[in-house]
């Protein structure tokens, strides 16, 4: 009788229990549910306040569908790079690279129209040294620019320090100047002068000034369709030049090596296992093919991401056609916001997907409000401003962004507040830092100097990779030590 | 809280690394399982959603089983045996 009393009771505790968990997910997709009511009300609101609002509301809603896609994917650079050297797992540098050829794939048409709204960055061997810093970074962080900020929607602050540490560092960096000038090579600085830039911009302090000014912008900026000899708006261009051999040669080598060094005896020893012959071209072809569709999450999410990045360009160039601007600068100059546009009257508008330029501007925006002239930098002061964060195109990329990844974190029971520890806290403000001064060095990230320029046919894409594969070994190894030196004093107390 | 990893019984181990983000779970998992000998159980815990993804590849990859996987609230539960 007692027993049964107990079993009733443990049922009785169970399915409470399970009640709970049940009303738990539910509350949760409710948070789900309001926050898409918000991103909403935000774009008609705004909408019905003024119609040129509906360009930063195009910015919001792609931002959320990358939040989306990031999370699903667990889309991560890092993780791509990382687990590649730390646990030599293959999948999502596998994931990455298919990502990367399906927004090529989608690119390529609406390059060939002339209607991408990507310009190629310049090249030469300055994308490996930043893609050697963010490298770095990311593995020290614990995450990459973009999957910092998915990782902030499903609740993750050590991820939203990384955000903070990445955001600080920018602005701080590109406006260094007084003792750092020292550091300026003279061939830099008299260059710089050359460029005459507006007396706005002090060229002469700011190693970042002198950097871009005396030796960036002296590179080519070139895209494989012209070192081909092809115009880059062109069928030929855009296919060959830039998809072929731009992405897809080099994509496919890329593959076969990860394939030889990383996946082809795991593979073939499970399907021995199996009694399966792996034997000849056919079982090494079957095996490349099973190492491609071994990570459908994240390709899913990358073809999503693909078709969307291609579509924002498209919408982003009808509307900047429709409303008769070429940057968002003249569009927030007529509608009064004109505090904080360039000298040139811009403000950032990539028209595409991008990380970091926004972060380092909000934190810019805010020394420039605590009394810090930076707006006599080339960064901030001649290319992209510091406009009000509340109505930086790019910076309701970014916000929607976390607010997307939020969205489906939320509705798969997987959003969690994770506050940081002190060691995870160091990590998250070191790793932000190295990738905030690779982040300028390149002039973008993981996705602006990596993921959108290799998809675009531009020649310093695979360059930043390979910096950035460089780096994230450094920073494996690095761990690797820090992991077995705190291991080895309990595997001692376990007799191990 | 820091890691934690300890012997909870003949052949069977856990590690603790709640609170820790990528790259740190899996790193820890993999130093960890290296130093079992086969057939032992590690008793993983851990509450970085992405980390899973990584360390189940892992598993597969190094031919060890996930005998027990639960999660709740986001917090993981993973009973690895090795090979």
């Amino acid at each position: 009788m007692q027993q049964q009393v107990a079993s009733v009771a443990t049922a009785d505790t169970a399915l409470a229990k399970m009640t709970l968990e049940e009303e738990g997910k539910r509350k949760k997709r409710l948070w789900a549910l309001g926050l898409m009511g918000f991103f909403a009300l935000i774009s008609i609101g705004t909408f019905v306040y003024n119609e040129y609002y509906i360009y930063l509301s195009v910015y919001l809603w792609f931002g959320l569908i990358y939040g989306m896609c990031l999370q699903y994917g667990r889309f991560c650079f890092s993780s791509a790079f990382r687990d590649l050297f730390a646990i030599k797992v293959p999948r999502m540098l596998v994931g990455i690279v298919i990502a990367t050829l399906l927004f090529g794939a989608v690119s390529a048409p609406i390059t060939a129209s002339g209607l991408s709204t990507f310009h190629a960055a310049p090249v030469s061997s300055h994308a490996i040294i930043a893609g050697v810093f963010f490298g770095i970074g990311m593995v020290i962080a614990g995450g990459c620019a973009s999957s910092s900020l998915y990782k902030t929607g499903e609740g993750n602050m050590n991820a939203l320090l990384v955000i903070l540490s990445l955001s600080l560092t920018q602005a701080l960096f590109a406006d260094v100047g007084g003792w750092a000038n020292y550091f300026v090579p003279d061939a830099w600085a008299q260059s710089a002068l050359e460029k005459g830039l507006p007396a706005s911009i002090t060229v002469s302090d700011g190693w970042v000034d002198q950097y871009l000014a005396g030796y960036v912008w002296n590179q080519p900026a070139v895209t494989y369709a012209e070192v081909l000899g092809m115009p880059n708006a062109s069928v030929s261009g855009a296919f060959v030049g830039n998809l072929l051999v731009g992405i897809l040669i080099p994509a496919a080598l890329l593959l076969a090596v990860v394939y030889t060094l990383y996946w082809r005896k795991g593979y073939r020893n499970k399907k021995q296992k199996e009694g399966k012959d792996v034997s000849g071209l056919k079982g090494e072809l079957a095996g490349y093919w099973a190492m491609i569709i071994a990570n459908k999450r994240t390709a899913t999410a990358g073809l999503i991401l693909g078709i969307a990045c291609a579509l924002h360009m498209l919408v982003i160039q009808g509307l900047r056609v429709k409303f008769g601007f070429r940057n968002a600068g003249t569009m927030l100059d007529r509608i009064g916001w004109d505090f904080g546009l360039s000298v040139q009257g811009t403000v950032f508008d990539p028209g595409y997907w991008y990380v970091t330029t926004q972060e380092a501007q909000w934190v810019g925006w805010t020394l420039q409000k605590m009394g810090v002239e930076n707006l006599d930098n080339i960064y901030f002061g001649f290319v992209n401003g510091i406009p009000n964060p509340a109505i930086n195109p790019a910076d309701w990329m970014s916000f929607a962004l976390i607010g997307g990844a939020a969205i489906i974190a939320l509705y798969h029971n997987e959003f969690k507040f994770k506050k940081p520890t002190w060691e995870t806290a160091m990590w998250s403000i070191i790793g932000g830092a190295f990738m905030g001064i690779g982040a300028r060095l390149g002039l973008g990230c993981n996705v602006g100097a990596f993921f959108v320029r290799v998809a675009n046919g531009d020649c310093s894409g695979w360059l930043f990779g390979l910096g950035m594969a460089g780096g994230a070994y450094l920073g494996v190894k690095f761990f690797n030590w820090w992991t077995e030196r705190k291991l080895a004093k309990e595997f001692e107390a376990c007799g191990l | 809280m820091g890691m934690k990893f300890e012997k909870t019984d003949e052949g069977r181990y856990r590690l603790n690394v709640n609170g820790y983000v990528c790259p740190h779970p899996q790193i820890y998992t993999k130093k960890a399982l290296e130093k079992l000998a086969s057939g032992d159980i590690l008793e993983l815990f851990f509450d970085n959603p992405s980390s899973g993804e990584s360390i189940e590849a892992m598993i597969d990859n190094d031919g060890n089983t996930l005998v027990e996987k639960m999660v709740e609230a986001g917090q993981f539960e993973w009973h690895i045996q090795k090979a």
